[in-house]
């Protein structure tokens, strides 16, 4: 048996340095501490035999309903039998660290809090913790008040309980325990590794640690600023991106798992567990857009922060303190969801040549310097250097933004996010915040990646925009092209590349692959995708009511709460890849906010061409 | 304790590790800026912050180099040991307790600085360097410690007991 529950019906916890994934089951199949990129403790996503869990669930048959307390990470999970309802109430602490007095708590904490609602029901607790993907060895420890302990080197876990368990010879513990109607019974599970273990007692400490993470959370919602029909989608997402969030630098990793196959039973396996810069400009538009300009400022911290390292280089990715992720190695022993193997840990995309990632970088940081109205002195040394080395390897051929393992190929997308790189620049220097820069250069190379571009990459037989130069494919990330400016929303060109693309890449209502490749290889449609083509037509590439429709299609592949994966198989509708992906739920938000600004002009009876929901347009000069 | 020398060579060798950490910073060796650590403590200003954590290291050196002249005075060792020596090891012992105690403090003392337990209020804030300052760079331990031995040789070249 391999791993068995579907890849959507999980849904995440965490404290903004990790996360785990909580089965509908009141099954914990994913968990990793410290840190989101560290060894798992649970990993039954992986491997239902040696990968860990810890389920809490009725004995016998029951229904299942779940949902986030309002405006919060807290999920409650809600189990009736024939004999009664309990409810499950999941979380892990978080703390808003300007508060005084800081609460004592351990460095991480899971609390699941069962509560008796009607009747009663008999529920069975059983933990089974596999440190580091179940390669380490440990043993498990009673020690009576002070609870389970598991210790491992200087590192120490905790489980406590009021309730009795049983620690089995398997390395596992388990009880059974029986709630009537009002009562509580809480398990808690702490980690520690700097310091003396910090023991919470279950009981009223753990009200105070529900109502502090649940009012965090709510706070950090009302923040939140969309106000259109789809809010409860949009939140969830701003949620859901939110937990993906490193606190301590400000990196947004890409999807909190690995090895989640895009393919069941395939090895399009990764680990998504790092930072890419794809993601940058989209990430920060999210969040200007949403209102939480003060993650989008963490964010782009980091963003600066990682990548002087290896200026003016950047690369692919980076884990959440801006270095080089381990070395992408598999772990045999693992035999993967459903049978997809090979396990992998690490990811060996970091060392590919990207040139898109200038682009989107770029982008991200001018975002930032238009609302901060400012560059400092080291970001406009930094901005120089990239633009520099845009201007000497623009010609290159790359792996492009899917990170193709093949031979490097004159993308498309890439030439145009070279563009989009020397654009913002020269924008910011007319905006009078980047000096120094060879702006005739710059300007010289911008118009050079035009003409190559529409002469080389539009195929006037097709009447659109191909993959890559003298290519023939289309690629979904050809609708971006108007979003880094390169061409007005409504241009006939890209008209016609949308039209294509429909025919070429949609697989059903709301579902589009990436490129024609996935659909060769029986890769899922990808979310962002689906995405990308709402705001398209929102933005100005098509009507109001067409880009509703797109957006409400795509919407409706999300599991039961609102979260999604990085792919959606077209037959059986399953989430496949990592899960959730911040990607597609950044994409997700920025579709909102397209459709949210076009109904606001229409509203008004604008005749202004709508635009991307950028926070300040960066109108280029040439070619419009 | 000769004054004169203190000022002189004290000043010297904090310029020399000053420059080191800064070519290490530029060289792409490491993330890590201690001025510009230090002056974030002062101002979230990062312009300003540069030049006020230059002064605000300057200051540290010379306040550091006292123990390293302490230790000239206090420990002379057999003929053939040259002073540069005692100031090479007490350059190591400099750099292992900023690598092992003082960064891994300062989190806790950094008012614009994350903790690795951070919360996920959000915000610009430094990340925290962590063990060994590894969140700056897995170079960053080397530079460190050959900057502050560049600072021990230096003081224990130049100052006459």
């Amino acid at each position: 048996m391999h791993g068995r529950t579907d890849i959507g019906a999980h849904a995440l916890i965490g404290d903004g340095r990790s996360a785990a994934l909580v089965a509908a089951d009141g099954s914990i199949d994913w968990l990793c501490w410290p840190r989101f990129d560290s060894p798992a403790l649970f990993a039954r996503l992986l491997d239902a035999e040696r990968g860990g869990r810890w389920t809490i669930a009725p004995t016998e048959p029951a229904v299942v309903r779940r949902h986030y307390l309002e405006s919060s990470n807290v999920l409650v999970t809600s189990f009736r039998t024939a004999t009664g309802r309990v409810s499950l109430t999941d979380l892990m602490a978080v703390v808003d660290d300007r508060e005084r007095p800081q609460p004592m708590l351990p460095e991480h904490l899971l609390v699941r809090r069962l509560r008796g609602e009607v009747g009663e029901v008999e529920v069975e607790v059983v933990f089974e913790p596999r440190p580091e993907f179940g390669r380490a060895a440990f043993r498990m420890r009673d020690a009576g008040v002070l609870g389970v302990r598991i210790e491992l080197g200087a590192q120490l876990a905790t489980l406590r309980s009021h309730v009795p368990v049983q620690i089995r010879d398997d390395g596992s513990a388990t009880a059974v325990v029986r709630v009537r109607a009002g009562e509580v019974v809480d398990f808690c599970l702490s980690w520690d590794g700097s310091a003396p273990g910090v023991l919470v007692e279950p009981g009223a400490a753990i009200d105070a640690i529900v109502e502090r993470t649940n009012a965090f959370w709510r706070g950090w919602a009302r923040g939140v600023t969309y106000e259109g029909p789809w809010r409860s989608a949009v939140l969830r997402s701003a949620l859901t991106v939110k937990l993906l969030e490193y606190a301590p630098s400000g990196a947004v990793i890409a999807a909190p798992t690995t090895s989640l196959p895009e393919r069941i039973g395939g090895d399009l396996n990764w680990d998504y567990r790092y930072c890419w810069l794809r993601d940058a400009a989209f990430t920060t538009c999210a969040l200007f857009g949403l209102g939480q300009a003060d993650d989008a400022a963490a964010f782009c911290g980091w963003l600066l922060h990682a990548t002087r390292e290896t200026l003016p280089r950047v690369r692919v990715l980076y884990d959440v303190f801006g270095r080089a992720p381990v070395d992408e190695r598999e772990l045999p022993e693992l035999a993967g969801h459903l049978g997809s193997r090979p396990v992998r840990i690490g990811n060996a995309a970091a060392d590919q040549v990207q040139l898109d990632v200038y682009g989107e970088t770029i982008d991200a940081i001018a975002q930032l310097a238009i609302h901060d109205g400012a560059i400092d002195r080291a970001t406009r040394k930094l901005l120089r250097e990239l633009g520099d080395f845009v201007c000497g390897n623009w010609r290159r051929p790359d792996q492009g933004i899917w990170e193709d393992r093949g031979p490097a190929r004159h993308y498309t997308h890439s030439r145009v996010l070279c563009w989009a790189a020397l654009d913002r620049l020269l924008d910011l220097h007319t905006r009078g915040l980047l000096d120094g820069i060879p702006v005739d250069r710059f300007a010289a190379h911008r118009a050079c990646i035009r003409t190559e571009v529409e002469t080389r990459a539009f195929d006037r037989r097709l009447g659109s925009y191909v993959d890559a130069l003298d290519g023939h494919g289309v690629d979904a990330s050809l609708l971006l092209m108007p979003w880094y400016r390169f061409h007005p929303w409504s241009h006939p060109r890209m008209r016609g590349t949308f039209e294509l693309m429909r025919r070429r890449l949609e697989v059903a209502p709301g579902l589009w692959y990436r490129d024609e490749r996935a659909a060769r290889v029986r890769e899922g449609a990808f979310g962002i995708c689906s995405f990308w083509a709402a705001e398209f037509l929102a933005a100005g590439g098509g009507t109001l009511d067409e880009a509703r429709a797109q957006f409400e299609a795509t919407l409706r592949h999300g599991n039961d709460l609102g979260l999604f994966g990085e792919e959606t198989d077209p037959v059986t509708g399953a989430a496949l890849g990592n899960f959730p992906q911040a990607y597609t739920h950044v994409g997700l938000v920025n579709a909102a906010l397209a459709i949210a600004e076009r109904t606001r002009l229409e509203s008004t009876r604008s005749r202004e061409v709508p635009r991307a929901p950028t926070p300040a347009p960066v109108l280029a000069a040439e070619g419009r | 304790m000769n004054v004169g020398d203190w000022l002189l060579w004290g000043f010297g060798a904090t310029v020399v590790l000053t420059t080191i950490m800064a070519a290490s910073h530029a060289l792409g060796l490491t993330r890590m800026s201690i001025p510009y650590m230090l002056g974030t403590m002062l101002t979230p200003d990062r312009d300003r912050a540069q030049p006020l954590g230059i002064a605000f290291h300057m200051a540290n050196g010379w306040l550091f180099s006292l123990v390293y002249v302490a230790a000239f005075h206090s420990f002379t060792g057999p003929s053939w040991w040259p002073q540069w020596g005692t100031g090479a090891a007490v350059g190591l012992a400099h750099a292992a307790f900023v690598l092992l105690v003082a960064m891994p403090m300062l989190p806790g003392m950094h008012p614009r600085m994350a903790s690795t337990t951070a919360g996920p209020r959000g915000g610009r804030r430094l990340e925290p360097p962590g063990f060994l300052a590894l969140n700056y760079g897995m170079r960053t331990p080397v530079a460190i410690v050959l900057a502050h031995l560049a600072f021990g040789v230096i003081l224990g070249a130049c100052y006459r007991v």
